[in-house]
C-alpha cells in the first residue's frame, strides 16, 4: 500500500495498537529540559521505577538560563533550583547533562540538530510543543507534556492516537527579502492558530527542497503554532550533508545502513492526504503579525484586516487588537519599536545572525531600540565571532549575548516590559508572551533588523535595494 | 500521577466566551519555575485574573461571584499553544475537572486526559446553547456523564454526546493512567526497540 513520509515512520515505531485508543508508540530520541521535566521525574521516585533507555535521552539547560554573565551563579533562587534540579536528575538516572555553562549547552532544538542528535526517520520527543524543528529532517517529532515525558523516561514509549496527515505544496521561487519565517507565517496565516490542529503536515515542493536545514527547522519549528502537532520535510541531499559526520550520527557501516534508510523516507507517488493545500511562492512577501496569536499576520505592506473578513470572533479580534494598542485598516509600516529580539528556537541560528547582518551592515541601531541578539548555542555564537558577523554587530551598536530561550517566552529576566512593541523572530505573540503586558510583532530576522536600525517597522526590501 | 476518578458530574459552570485561549493565559511561563507540582492553581489566568498591584480584575469572570463551580467552558480552539501541563495542572487545583469547548488544542487535549481533567467537545452551536443558559442564569447546572458520554443541560433536558476512546474513557473512570499500561508491556517494548531497523 502507498504510504507518506509520515505513515512510514509512524508505522515503524509502533509497538502496538491499542483497540479503540492509541498507539504505543517507540521514541528513538528524548530530549528534556529544566522547566518540564523535574514533575516527571519526582513521578519516577514515588513509584520507584527506573530509566529504561538513559542514553536515548539528553539534557539541556535554556528555558531559564540567564543570557548575560553565565559564568555567575544564576541569582533568582527558583531558576537556580531548576536547573540544579536538571542537573542532579540526570546524574541519578544516568542521563547526558549539557547545564550552563557547558560547551554544548544552548536551545534544545538548536543544539539537537547540530550534534546529530536529530536523525532522519527518527521518533523524537521533548517536553516543548517546538520540537517540530526536528521535522525538518524527516522525524517525526512534536512536543509532549510532562506526563508523556515520565512515559518516556519510564517506558521510551507514549501512547498516541495517530493523527491525520496533510501536505502543503508551495512551488515557485521566493521573491527577494522572503524568508522561511516568511512562508511559515504567510503558512499560518492562511490556515489560521487551529487550522492544522490532529494534523501532521508534510511541507512540498520546490520552496521546501531549496532550503537550507537552518530554513527548513524554522519552517516546521512553526508547525505547531497552526495546531498541528508537528511537520516534516523528506530527507534530501541537502539533510544528508548537515547530518554527516556529527557526534551523535551513525559512523562507518552504521551509516552506510543509515544512508540507505535514509533514502526510502519520502511520500510515495500515489499515497493520499487527507487535506491537502497549495500555494505558489510569489503570493508571499516579508510578513509580520499585529495580533495577538501567530495566525494574525499579514503581508508587511498590508493594512491591519477589518474585524469581519477575518475568520472566528468579533469579541475576540478585538480584544486583541486593543491589547496591541492597533486598529482595524492601519498600516503597519511605520509603527514604532521599543525592542527587538532576534533568537529563539525558531530563528536563533547562524543563517539568522547571517541575515540579521546584511542589514544592520554599515548602518547604526536606532537610539531608543532595546536590541537582545540571543545566539541558539555556543557553536552559533562561535560561528558568529569566525564570520565576523560580530564585529559587524557592534559597530553598528548591537551587543551579543549568551545562549538560551531569552525573551521568546521571558522565565528568564529578559522581559520586554508592559507596553512596549517588540519585533521578535520568535514564534508566539500571545499576549504577555514576552513579559507581562508586552506587545509582540511576529517577523523574520530581515524585517527585525530593519526595525532595529530604523525604529519603526520597514520593509527590509527598501533597505536591501540601498546595498546593491 | 494517580488522580480522582471521573463518572457522573453535575455542577454549575464557569463561561469564558473567548476563543484561541493560549496556554500562556492559562499559565504565563514565570510561574513555570517548581520542581514539584503544587500552587499552579493560584496562578490560572494569571495575567487576565489580577492586575499587576495583585489586585483581583473585577471584570474578569474568574473574579465573579455569580460564576462558579467544576466546569469551564471555553470558546474555540482552547489551549493552544505550549505543550506545558502545568497549564493543565492549574486548571486542575484550581478545581475544574472538566473543560468544555468547540474545539481543543491538541497537546493541551492530551495532558488534561492525562491528568484527570476530562475535555469535553461539543459542537459549535451546543456550545452556544451552553453560554446563553449561563447568561440567563448563572446557576444553570450542566450533567457530564463519562459513562453515557454526554453532556445535559440539567434545566431543559438538551444534551450532546461527546467522543472521547476507550481507552482513555476507561482510565478516567478507574484513575488509571498511561504508564501503568506501560510498565505493563516493557518487556514487549524491549523486544521491539531491539528489532529497529537502525
Amino acid at each position: 500500500m502507498s504510504k507518506t513520509l509520515f505513515d512510514k515512520v509512524w508505522d515503524t515505531h509502533v509497538v502496538r495498537k491499542i483497540e479503540g485508543g492509541p498507539d504505543v508508540l517507540f521514541i528513538d530520541r528524548h530530549l528534556i529540559h529544566e522547566v518540564t521535566s523535574p514533575v516527571a521525574f519526582l513521578g519516577l521516585k514515588s513509584r520507584g521505577i527506573r530509566v529504561l533507555y538513559p542514553e536515548r535521552t539528553f539534557a539541556t539547560a535554556d528555558h531559564n538560563t540567564p543570557t548575560w554573565n553565565q559564568h555567575l551563579p544564576v541569582a533568582d533562587p527558583l531558576s537556580a533550583n531548576q536547573l540544579k534540579a536538571l542537573e542532579s536528575n540526570s546524574n541519578e538516572y544516568g542521563i547526558s547533562h549539557w547545564g550552563l555553562g557547558h560547551q554544548k549547552n544552548g536551545i534544545v532544538h538548536v543544539v539537537g540538530p547540530e550534534y546529530g542528535i536529530t536523525q532522519p526517520g527518527a521518533t523524537i520527543v521533548c517536553g516543548d510543543s517546538h520540537t517540530s524543528t526536528h521535522g525538518a529532517f524527516g522525524a517525526i517529532a512534536f512536543g509532549i507534556g510532562t506526563s508523556e515525558v515520565e512515559m518516556v523516561l519510564s517506558t521510551q514509549c507514549i501512547m498516541q492516537p495517530k493523527p491525520q496527515k496533510m501536505r502543503i505544496s508551495i512551488n515557485g521561487k521566493l521573491g527577494k527579502g522572503v524568508t522561511p519565517k516568511d512562508v511559515a507565517l504567510f503558512i499560518i496565516s492562511k490556515l489560521t492558530t487551529s487550522g492544522a490542529t490532529g494534523y501532521f503536515v508534510e511541507y512540498a515542493g520546490e520552496v521546501f527542497e531549496n532550503m537550507t536545514m537552518e530554513g527548513r527547522m524554522t519552517v516546521c519549528n512553526l508547525s505547531i503554532e497552526m495546531g498541528a502537532r508537528g511537520g516534516m520535510i523528506a530527507p534530501d541531499e541537502t539533510t544528508i550533508n548537515y547530518v554527516k559526520d556529527r557526534e551523535f550520527s551513525p559512523k562507518g557501516e552504521a551509516w552506510d545502513k543509515a544512508l540507505a534508510y535514509y533514502k526510502t523516507l519520502k511520500t510515495d507517488p500515489d499515497a493520499v492526504f487527507d487535506k491537502e493545500y497549495n500555494y505558489n511562492a510569489s503570493e508571499i512577501e516579508p510578513m509580520i503579525t499585529y495580533g495577538t496569536n501567530p495566525g494574525m499576520g499579514i503581508g508587511i505592506s498590508k493594512d491591519i484586516p477589518d474585524a469581519e473578513d477575518v475568520e472566528g470572533g468579533v469579541a475576540t479580534y478585538e480584544k486583541s487588537l486593543n491589547y496591541m494598542g492597533f486598529h482595524e485598516g492601519d498600516s503597519m509600516i511605520g509603527k514604532k519599536v521599543d525592542y527587538v529580539f532576534i533568537g529563539s528556537c525558531t530563528n536563533g541560528r547562524i543563517e539568522d545572525f547571517r541575515a540579521f547582518a546584511s542589514i544592520v551592515k554599515g548602518k547604526k541601531k536606532a537610539d531608543h531600540v532595546t536590541a537582545w541578539l540571543v545566539p541558539g548555542s555556543h557553536i552559533v555564537e562561535a560561528q558568529i565571532k569566525e564570520e565576523g558577523l560580530l564585529d559587524i554587530f557592534n559597530e553598528a551598536g548591537f551587543v551579543l549575548r549568551q545562549p538560551g530561550c531569552s525573551a521568546c517566552l521571558a522565565m528568564n529576566d529578559d522581559k520586554i516590559p508592559a507596553g512596549k512593541y517588540a519585533v521578535s523572530t520568535s514564534n508566539r505573540n500571545f499576549e504577555g508572551r514576552q513579559g507581562p503586558g508586552s506587545r509582540t510583532m511576529l517577523a523574520s530576522p530581515l524585517v527585525a533588523a530593519a526595525a532595529a536600525v530604523t525604529g519603526v517597522v520597514t520593509d527590509p526590501r527598501d533597505l536591501i535595494e540601498e546595498l546593491v | 500521577m494517580a488522580y480522582d476518578k471521573f463518572t457522573v458530574l453535575r455542577s454549575t459552570a464557569v463561561p469564558l466566551a473567548i476563543e484561541n485561549v493560549d496556554t500562556d493565559q492559562l499559565i504565563p511561563a514565570r510561574f513555570l519555575k517548581a520542581t514539584e507540582r503544587v500552587g499552579f492553581g493560584d496562578n490560572l489566568f494569571r495575567d487576565w485574573r489580577y492586575n499587576p498591584d495583585n489586585t483581583p480584575k473585577k471584570e474578569f469572570v474568574l473574579n465573579n461571584p455569580m460564576y462558579s463551580g467544576k466546569i469551564l467552558v471555553g470558546g474555540k480552539n482552547f489551549g493552544s499553544g505550549s505543550s506545558r501541563e502545568h497549564a493543565a495542572w492549574a486548571v486542575y487545583d484550581y478545581g475544574f475537572r472538566c473543560v468544555v469547548s468547540s474545539f481543543f488544542a491538541d497537546i493541551f487535549k492530551n495532558n488534561c486526559l492525562n491528568i484527570g481533567v476530562l475535555p469535553v467537545q461539543v459542537s459549535p452551536e451546543f456550545a452556544d446553547k451552553i453560554f446563553r443558559a449561563i447568561e440567563a442564569d448563572p446557576k444553570t447546572e450542566i450533567e457530564v456523564n463519562l459513562p453515557e458520554q454526554t453532556i445535559s443541560l440539567l434545566a431543559t433536558g438538551e444534551s450532546e454526546r461527546f467522543d472521547i476512546s476507550a481507552y482513555k474513557k476507561d482510565n478516567m473512570i478507574n484513575g488509571f493512567d498511561d504508564i501503568d499500561y506501560l510498565q505493563n508491556i516493557k518487556g514487549e517494548i524491549q523486544e521491539f526497540a531491539a528489532n529497529l531497523p537502525l
